[in-house]
């Protein structure tokens, strides 16, 4: 039991060192110091507090998108979709943020609730194709991604600005920023949302793990035919799995619309968030706390690399090959299972 | 050089749990060699160790005289063994063929040479009298079918020591013949077999040796010449058992379920279920009897409502439940335990505990305004562990781990505990040890005895004349005869079963 334990919090963190290891190797073939290259990555994460204020506002969407992708696959469903979901929460955000004055404490929940709606929303479809169809998530969702970008830059251009490539921003009553938050982090564009996220992480957990519906859901995920006998209504909870899902996925969104940003738009292509969230989720494994952690290094890795360039000379692509790296062997983490446990049988 | 495969001392730890402790197997050439012991008493693991699955914690294996180190199944292959497991392991939309050459595909040009393949597939099929069609998908072909290819999977890797594991828990008992015809012709062409079975009869008939496990431990190997079942069962379990279980006679009440006229359709359309009639008492054990694919599967899916029945009336208590959602069937007083305990008896990668409150769990006091209480969810699984003896090393163990009779005993406790009106126990004891069976049975009587109706579904016909009180015999979606096990023989239930009338069979009604 508790070796198992220990294995399944080895496996992650070898596979970010290996990452590491390789990625090093890599700068040094490429002529690059790679002790230059990954201080500047560690001071451009935690260096002062305007990085730390930075790298926890990064984490925020991750850990969200991580959790979104991490519910539905804890209800045996795989959500490619959050990007698209995400997508549509953050124009809902920002729509509700735009369109409506409030006092502070109806309008910021509504946009918050809103992004989550649209976010459900965007997942309901494929559940219920699932559910009812059989076709496969993993096809639906991944066009709803395409449909979701599309559509939300064409609502951008026609209805939320006057054929512009931007909304206006929200309304200070429904925006998550905090002159606090800023002033403890040397300006840095920490906001509110992080608060939320963590929240968001006990919810998914209790819901998971505490309730009979989450028992369900889990139920559901594992063995259909069990579940059915069991007097459970299969088609209902894969439906609720994929709507919950895309909600996580929709506040991401809010996050950046109602924080970081403030407004949305048009984009050329996906934020790399919702997609990101898969190796987020996949790294944590697919449990609340852990996504936490990895969010944690997904956030300080895309915020460190910022500092590579100009501190290291190191260039961006080279960035991205070395992150890049980190995911793989995190995706490859069978492989690390099979390794470690060949060395403890060889040790014993 | 006397066996070709010698397991000396084996041991095998799970966390705390000592599955095998210092067993010893020896094989000898050409025999056949039963494997014995209780659900739980680590047979599956042994075998598992000598395929190479899982690596001993101590001990020796030696192949023809030779020690040897098993690190995987690949290693096993080429040792020459190979293994048919207690759950087949085949991909239900490839061929048979396919299936066979999976990992070992010959190539011709860098292209699978299909063809070739076949041809071997058919040699190997014919050699051993297996009658294996190797163009059939496996998903069209009967369980028994599908073993027999899991056989030839062995065979054509060039297997010359085959281990079975509990081959005759999922055949009728037409299939285990024609597998025991199998076996005695592997041997003839100089394979040697380890059998694991649960069924004394078959010991008696097909094998040379046998090897008795108990809770772990080695009790010792024997001849099957100078042994008997009762000698058997005793040893494995380390007491007397009885196999013909007491009961009084049945004081029948009410009627509990009534079915009218029930039509049910399959998959494809076929009408399996032809306008059935049944009814069962409380206070009774109804015995249906009947070969595989006569409608007994579709007749309990449609009782429990887990597929929809044409028309018809399905009563239980006087209200009408045909066609109503599981769950509201479940809450009527319905209890099941399903044939297929895999698919539909368990979640596996649940603990025991949560799967003791599958039906419950939405209940107080397992949970309260949606929230669960696994105090006391845990607490029931460690009460019903107790008391249906279910083998594990605690109640948060997933139920995978547990051996495929444990499972089955935790779902029998599951649904004898809800206390329900009807009892509908679908191949019960499927893959258990006599003395299990024997326990099992005492609880399908006891049942009986306080009042519930029993619908009891088997293809053991020991079992139905042991345990029923009425036998209904099913053919072709009808029940054709109500006979009383005490005024009627195997043979004549036999001639009923394949569709004779009651004439014939020389039943005086
Ligand atoms: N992977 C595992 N982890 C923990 N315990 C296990 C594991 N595999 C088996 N066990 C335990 O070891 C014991 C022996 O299991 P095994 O499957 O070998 O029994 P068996 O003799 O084959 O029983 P059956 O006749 O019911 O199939 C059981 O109590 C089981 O719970
Ligand atoms: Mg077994």
């Amino acid at each position: 039991m508790s070796s198992g334990r220990l294995t399944n919090f080895l496996i992650p963190l070898l596979a970010v060192l290996l990452g590491v290891i390789v990625g090093s190797i890599v700068m040094v073939i490429s002529g690059y110091d790679p002790i230059a290259g990954y201080s500047a990555l560690l001071y451009g994460a935690f260096g002062d507090s305007y990085y730390i204020g930075e790298t926890i506002r990064q984490m925020t969407p991750y850990i969200l998108a991580g959790l979104a992708v991490a519910f539905a696959f804890r209800t045996g469903l795989f959500n490619i979709g959050v990007e698209g979901q995400l997508i549509v929460g953050w124009l809902a955000a920002v729509w509700v943020g735009v369109a409506f004055e409030l006092p502070k404490f109806i309008h910021l929940p509504l946009a918050i609730l809103a992004a989550a709606a649209a976010g459900a929303l965007w997942a309901l479809i494929p559940g219920f194709l699932k559910a009812r169809f059989k076709v496969h998530e993993v096809i639906v969702t991944i066009m709803m991604n395409y449909i979701a970008l599309h559509a939300t830059n064409a609502i951008i251009r026609s209805v939320l600005s006057d054929k512009g490539y931007k909304s206006e921003e929200i309304h200070e009553s429904a925006s998550l920023r905090s002159e606090f938050l800023q002033s403890i982090t040397d300006y840095s564009t920490l906001h509110y949302g992080i608060i939320i996220a963590l929240l968001a992480a006990v919810i998914m957990w209790f819901l998971l793990e505490k309730t009979t519906k989450g028992y369900e859901l889990r139920a559901v995920g594992f063995n259909q035919h069990a579940s059915h006998y069991a007097g459970m209504n299969v088609s209902n909870n894969i439906v609720l799995a994929m709507v919950i899902s895309g909600a996580f996925a929709g506040v991401a969104g809010a996050m950046e619309g109602l924080g970081t940003f403030a407004n949305i738009s048009v984009k050329a292509g996906f934020t790399g968030v919702g997609f990101d969230g898969i190796a987020v989720a996949l790294l944590g494994g697919n449990n609340a706390f852990g996504i936490i952690l990895s969010a944690l290094l997904f956030g300080a890795l895309k915020v460190g690399a910022l500092e590579m360039p100009s501190s290291a000379g190191v260039p961006t692509e080279l960035v991205d090959i070395v992150i890049a790296l980190i995911i793989f062997f995190v995706a490859s983490s069978y492989l690390i299972r099979l390794l470690l446990t060949r060395v403890k049988k060889e040790g014993k | 050089m006397e066996y070709v495969i010698e397991m000396l001392n084996i041991r095998k730890v799970f966390g705390n749990f000592v599955a095998n402790d210092n067993i010893t197997l020896q094989l000898k050439k050409g025999e056949i060699h039963a494997l014995l012991g209780e659900n739980g008493a680590g047979k599956s693991t042994l075998m598992n160790v000598l395929f190479g699955l899982y690596q001993p914690d101590g001990g020796e294996i030696r192949v023809k005289g030779q020690t040897v180190k098993i690190s995987n199944p690949n290693v096993a292959n080429d040792l020459g063994i190979g293994m048919v497991h207690q759950h087949f392991m085949l991909v239900d939309t490839f061929t048979v063929t396919e299936n066979i050459i999976l990992g070992s595909e010959p190539t011709k040009l860098g292209k699978i040479d299909i063809k070739r393949a076949e041809q071997e597939v058919r040699e190997l099929s014919e050699r051993y009298g297996l009658a294996v069609d190797p163009t059939a998908k496996i998903a069209d072909i009967s369980v028994g079918m599908q073993q027999r290819v899991e056989i030839l999977k062995t065979l054509y890797r060039g297997a010359d020591i085959l281990i079975f594991d509990e081959p005759t828990a999922v055949l009728t008992p037409q299939e285990i013949q024609e597998l025991i015809q199998i076996m005695k012709a592997l041997v003839r062409e100089g394979k040697s077999i380890i059998l694991i079975t649960h069924k004394l009869k078959e010991i008696m008939e097909v094998c040379d040796r046998v090897t008795v496990i108990r809770r772990g431990k080695g009790i010792g190997t024997l001849n099957v010449a100078d042994t008997n079942p009762n000698e058997l069962a005793a040893l494995m379990v380390g007491r007397e058992v009885h196999f013909k279980t007491e009961k009084r006679e049945a004081t029948p009440g009410k009627d509990v379920l009534e079915i009218k006229d029930l039509v049910v359709k399959d998959a494809r359309g076929v009408t399996v279920v032809n306008h059935l009639d049944l009814t069962v008492r409380a206070g009774e054990i109804v015995g249906i009897a009947g070969v595989d694919g006569n409608g007994q599967s579709e007749l309990i899916e449609a009782i429990t409502g887990l597929i929809k029945a044409e028309s018809g009336s399905i009563k239980l208590n006087g209200k009408e439940i045909l066609n109503l959602p599981p769950r509201k069937i479940t809450e009527a007083g319905v209890g099941h335990i399903p044939q297929d305990r895999h698919k539909h008896g368990l979640v596996l990668d649940f603990p025991i505990g949560e799967n003791i409150v599958l039906q419950t769990y939405y209940q107080e006091p397992y949970s309260k305004n949606g929230i669960l209480n696994f105090k006391n969810i845990y607490d029931k699984a460690r009460q019903l562990i107790k008391e249906f003896d279910v083998r594990t090393p605690d109640e948060y163990t997933k139920a995978r781990a547990l051996s495929g009779g444990n499972q089955q005993k935790a779902i029998i406790g599951r649904e004898v505990d809800r206390n329900p009106d009807l009892l509908i126990a679908a191949q019960p004891t499927r893959g258990l040890d006599v003395g299990a069976i024997e326990f099992i049975h005492k609880r399908l009587i006891e049942q009986r005895d306080q009042g519930k109706a029993v619908l009891l579904v088997s293809f053991e016909l020991d079992e139905i004349m042991n345990v029923s009180d009425r036998i209904a015999v099913i053919y072709e979606g009808k029940i054709v005869a109500i006979v009383d096990p005490k005024e009627i023989t195997e043979q004549e239930l036999g001639l009923l079963m394949a569709g004779s009338k009651r004439k014939e069979a020389g039943v005086s009604s």
